[in-house]
């Protein structure tokens, strides 16, 4: 039980920071370039966006949780979580940010997950 | 940007790595330790140019995320494990095997379909920013 909740925990709190940060990022615009200037601007605009603190708290407590579930797990505990993530993450993209994700690219993201999943378990 | 994303994070991570290796074990206590391995920390090359990498992918990532879909730019970040076991291969003449390999065609080709799709379907214009 206590791994499942840990399991969530990490799954949840770093695929919903990532989608939090994608928000802020909506809220704040196309950046116009990439002059410095801009990148600054662009940077210091979304550092005003509550999403964008929210995104990095919970991808912060997503990384000390996985940081601290390796030292009583071995590493194949990462590969359900990572490869659960592009899955979650896509599933966020629609009801979260209400992109579309029509079957093509469903498509590619799980064979992304199914090559990620390879690739650790290597 | 991406291209910035899948090459920054990646040696970000690796030169961390390195430098937190050189360390040695890390001593966090008691308080004179931990300034001692605090500021170690903070005069190690490797380390700072770690930051450097991680910030310079983290942004690429925000103006990413600016103009594509996160579904657009989460697949395509997985090209980062490409980078790695390519990087490894050529630059420290590490073993990659097969089943690797194999796993990074996997994933190119599911980046190859999700490419295929439109980058942006929230359909958010600068013109419409307040």
């Amino acid at each position: 039980m206590r791994d499942a909740i840990i399991f969530f925990l990490i799954v949840v709190a770093g695929t919903g920071g990532e989608l939090c940060v994608s928000r802020a990022m909506k809220n704040v615009g196309e950046a116009r370039g990439f002059h410095p200037a801009e990148v600054l601007r662009v940077v210091l605009r979304a550092l005003r966006e509550p999403w964008m603190w929210a995104g990095l708290g919970m991808m912060a407590l997503a990384f000390f949780a996985l940081l601290g579930a390796l030292s009583v797990y071995n590493v194949t505990f990462v590969v359900p979580i990572t490869a659960m993530s592009y899955v979650a993450g896509a599933f966020g993209s629609v009801f979260f940010l209400h992109e579309h994700v029509g079957p093509q690219r469903w498509t590619g993201v799980l064979l992304v997950a199914l090559g990620v999943t390879l690739v650790i378990l290597s | 940007m991406i291209l910035v994303m899948i090459i920054a994070g990646p040696l970000g991570n690796v030169l961390l790595g390195k430098g937190m290796k050189h360390l040695g074990p890390v001593v966090l206590w008691p308080a004179s330790a931990l300034l001692h391995t605090g500021l170690i920390v903070f005069t190690t090359p490797t380390i700072w140019l770690g930051i450097a990498c991680l910030i310079t992918f983290f942004v690429s990532y925000m103006l990413a995320l600016s103009w594509a879909d996160y579904s657009f730019v989460q697949p395509a970040g997985s090209l980062a494990y490409a980078v790695v076991a390519v990087l490894g291969y050529f630059m420290l003449g590490e073993h990659v095997s097969l089943l690797r390999w194999a796993g990074i065609a996997v994933i190119c080709i599911g980046v190859f379909v999700v490419s295929h799709t439109s980058p942006n379907t929230t359909r958010r214009r600068p013109a419409e920013r307040p």
